[in-house]
């Protein structure tokens, strides 16, 4: 009797929750509760479990044995639609939008009101219209959902939900886009649907966000739910020993920086991407030996351009590279060999061939060397060894070179392209994105290995969007929006003037302001 | 002057007649394919659908009876296509190339075992044939000078087959965009897995979009055999099915525009055997073979030069699975 009272205040149970993938056990006994009216956090390494919980939840999986109770009341979810049914509506990390649909056809989409659309349309817009008030929700419902920014696009999503009658909200990791501005925004509104009596669960890594947004939290660690609290009796530092299991440097350590001779200069840097939009525009800047140079900006204001045409991957407009006062031509065997290393932004599009073992990818790019032999053959020995030495210098796990890439998990992979772009001693090394989906651990390991680069007065250019990353590391910050670099500031700046910045307002509007 | 608007007339009804096959197929095709899944086997399902109509017209003396095989027929295809691509995520490409080996064969095979007639079928009765329409008062207006001539030769005179494929046009595009159905439909074929986080099962929709084009192709057999020709002729759709996807890809994908690149290419068609007799002075064969071969290569021409960047359907080809 008392188990169904206590119950009853959850509004959502997983009680004793398995699931396994083949030997991959992904969840292991798992009990979750999540009380109505309030928003609940998940934290956990990738590959903790987090997202399979929740697919189980949303009717993606199954699970292989335990109870899921709405309202006290077991039920079963064996797809999408039963989810949704019981008001559970998902946000997934990479949208679920039709992209050339207008917002409104993706809003109704699935939620139709009979065969025909006009009827579905009329009521969807009133609908809408309530909610968006209600909410601060506003979106076209006419724009077609790719011209939207991410931001709003995020906003359909969450009006995807609420359109279907959900009292239960999923959002998985749905920071990772967004402009800090964004992000407050989003935590608004998270916290108006919880004053509203909605439950909200909350997937993030950001420590930051799981402080400031949620009234609970629950750690995930392999599989494993090991620990539910409410988030005021916890840490920062408090959780990521949770996460990870052993005490984690949160904070970088590092020396003020000595920078030396001016390394790397860019001037006059244009690009046009394929579309023949100018997405880099008159960049000029320099970066000198032993310092980190940090761009900072909201995604898609051409750092990704920027970063693939200093790598020589395109040719651009107008515009030189400099290295020790050489010019370098455009191209990425040059750039390489004259000593720029390039880690890019996206590792499986461009840093690794995921199909490939890990000997080959752990020397790819720098495989026309003499040391791999002057034959067309490759000499395999010497693949081997730089393979067996990044893994034990990197501890990339698990320590197996013939291991098809793609079987690693995203820090390992991340380990195995800085691993061969660092330790062929670079002049200058490019680095995107280094902890992108990576695992706090191995955050951790990445930037202690680029200060070390850096206290060996190399030069290192720093792409990333993680705004935390790049104040930790970085001994200046160059600002990048629209393609045109706005602003150098120190790592030091407060996170209000760089969110300006990064949202436009230049050094001379503020002061003015 | 009368002449010149009597050639005229002859060629664009003419036009008409040769798009229908093309229309029909196009259709299907963008059925099939703007749910996301490629159907090369067009040209198999219709050809397989031409043997079976004319076969069961002949057995039961009945036109529509043939165009009901023809339809079964052309869906038992698409189930196979299905089964393979949908429910078993097999390539698609190879699964369409399959039915159409499977037609090319089975149609030769079985009309010999069946018929013993070298890979035809007997030559239908006019009963077991679609019968001309003829619209009212056609043959009134027949008097008034050059619109009683468009309306009773341009616009009347043809088998119920061919207004079926003009009037699948608008039907299709109120489909795609005025119903549920083909709200998802669409959405499907872009992305299904917003689809299947909508609550909406993916391979159901899939095998439905498939089905639909089924008829539409069985219906284009069934055109070929027993309302063009009387009879099935060994390989007789003559690579219509890869005209038509040809046709789908110029129109990027839309229905609108699938009905003017078929017109086209049926008025190219046209074009050629009405000019059959020109020489060019390389001799009278040569010369038949090179206006022939014409609407292939002007077909070529055109979707090489003139057509600008399409954009298929972005999940097209890929089978979808819930990712890990």
């Amino acid at each position: 009797m008392k188990a169904e009272i206590s119950a009853a205040q959850h509004v959502l149970e997983l009680v004793g929750v398995n699931k396994s993938f083949g030997s991959v056990v992904a969840n292991k006994d798992v009990n979750f509760a999540v009380e109505a009216g309030s928003i609940h956090g998940i934290v956990g390494e990738n590959g903790a479990g987090k997202s399979t919980l929740m697919s189980i939840l949303y009717g993606f999986y199954q699970a292989d044995s335990g109870k899921i109770r709405i309202d006290g009341k077991e039920v079963g979810i064996p797809d999408s639609r039963a989810a949704i049914a019981h008001g559970i509506g998902m946000v997934h990390q990479h949208f679920k939008l039709v992209e050339n649909f207008t917002v409104l056809e993706n809003i109704v989409l699935g939620a139709e009101e009979g065969a025909f659309l006009p009827s579905s349309r009329r009521k969807a817009r009133l609908e809408l219209q309530r909610l968006a008030k209600e909410y601060e929700l506003q979106v076209d419902l006419e724009a077609i959902t790719e011209d939207l920014p991410v931001g709003v696009q995020q906003r359909v999503e969450i009006l995807k939900a609420l359109y279907r009658q959900a009292r239960i909200l999923i959002l998985d990791e749905p920071t990772g886009v967004l402009t800090p501005s964004e992000a407050d925004h989003l935590f608004r509104i998270l916290r108006r649907l919880r004053d509203e009596g909605k439950s909200v669960v909350l997937i993030t890594h950001k420590l930051r966000e799981i402080m400031d947004a949620t009234d609970t939290v629950s750690v995930m660690r392999r599989g494993e739910l090991i620990a539910t609290a409410p988030t005021a009796s916890m840490t920062k530092e408090s959780l990521a020993e949770l996460m990870v299991g052993r005490r984690v440097l949160l904070r970088v350590d590092k020396s003020p920086s000595r920078p030396g001779e001016i390394v790397f200069d860019v001037k006059g840097l244009n690009v046009r991407d394929q579309r023949g939009v100018r997405m880099v525009k008159d960049v000029s800047f320099s970066v000198r030996a032993g310092e980190i140079v940090g761009i900072a900006g909201v995604a898609g204001n051409g750092q990704t351009e920027l970063l693939d045409a200093l790598a020589g991957n395109c040719v651009p407009e107008a515009g030189t590279v400099l290295l020790d006062g050489k010019e370098i031509a455009p191209d990425p065997f040059k750039r390489r060999d004259a000593g720029i290393a390039h880690v890019p932004e996206d590792r499986h599009a461009i840093g690794l061939i995921l199909s490939f073992p890990l000997r080959e990818n752990a020397s790819l790019g720098y495989h026309r060397r003499a040391e791999f032999g002057t034959s067309p053959m490759l000499k395999r020995s010497q693949l081997q060894q730089y393979a067996q030495q990044y893994i034990s210098e990197y501890d990339i796990r698990p320590p197996n070179a013939d291991l098809r890439t793609s079987l690693f998990s995203g820090g390992n992979q991340q380990k195995i392209v800085l691993a061969r772009e660092i330790e062929h001693d670079p002049a200058m090394l490019l680095v995107g994105q280094p902890t992108r989906g990576v695992d706090i651990g191995a955050i951790e390991f990445i930037h202690r290995r680029l200060i070390e680069l850096r206290d060996q007065n190399k030069a290192i250019l720093l792409v990333s969007v993680e705004l935390d990353e790049i104040r930790a590391l970085s001994d200046r910050i160059l600002v990048m929006f629209d393609g045109a670099i706005v602003g150098e500031t120190s790592p030091d700046a407060s996170e209000r003037e760089l969110g300006l910045l990064m949202a436009g307002v230049t050094q001379e509007d503020q002061g003015r302001g | 002057m009368q002449e010149f608007m009597s050639t005229v007339i002859l060629l664009l009804s003419s036009t008409l007649r040769l798009s229908v096959p093309l229309i029909l197929c196009g259709l299907a095709g963008l059925f099939s394919e703007r749910s996301g899944v490629w159907d090369i086997g067009l040209e198999g399902k219709m050809l397989f659908a031409a043997f079976a109509a004319a076969a069961a017209a002949y057995q039961f003396d009945s036109a529509w009876i043939g165009l009901f095989f023809a339809v079964l027929v052309a869906v038992l295809l698409s189930l196979i296509h299905g089964f393979a691509s949908v429910t078993h995520r097999g390539n698609q490409i190879i699964s369409g190339v399959a039915v159409n080996f499977i037609s090319s064969g089975l149609t030769v095979l079985l009309a010999v075992g069946w018929f013993a007639m070298g890979g035809r079928t007997p030559q239908l009765q006019p009963e077991a044939r679609f019968p001309t329409v003829v619209l009212p008062f056609a043959e009134e207006m027949r008097s008034v000078p050059v619109i009683g001539a468009v309306y009773a030769d341009l616009i009347s005179g043809y088998n119920i087959l061919v207004y079926v494929a003009f009037a699948a046009v608008p039907i299709t595009w109120w489909v795609f965009h005025h119903t549920r159905f083909g709200l998802r439909l669409r959405a499907v074929g872009e992305n299904p897995a917003a689809v299947d986080t909508a609550g909406i099962s993916v391979d159901w929709l899939r095998y439905r979009a498939l089905l639909c084009g089924a008829i539409l192709c069985g219906i284009a057999g069934a055109y070929l055999s027993v309302a063009q020709s009387a009879g099935f002729v060994r390989e007789m759709s003559a690579g219509k099915g890869y005209m038509a996807l040809a046709a789908l890809i110029f129109a990027k994908w839309r229905p609108i525009p699938v009905l003017f690149a078929c017109l086209l290419f049926g008025f190219l068609e046209a074009l050629s055997i009405r000019f059959q007799a020109i020489d060019f002075g390389l001799g009278p064969e040569l010369s038949t073979q090179i206006v022939q071969s014409l609407p292939y290569v002007l077909t070529v021409v055109l979707l090489a030069g003139f057509m600008g960047r399409a954009i298929p359907p972005k999940a097209g080809g890929i089978p979808y699975t819930k990712e890990r």
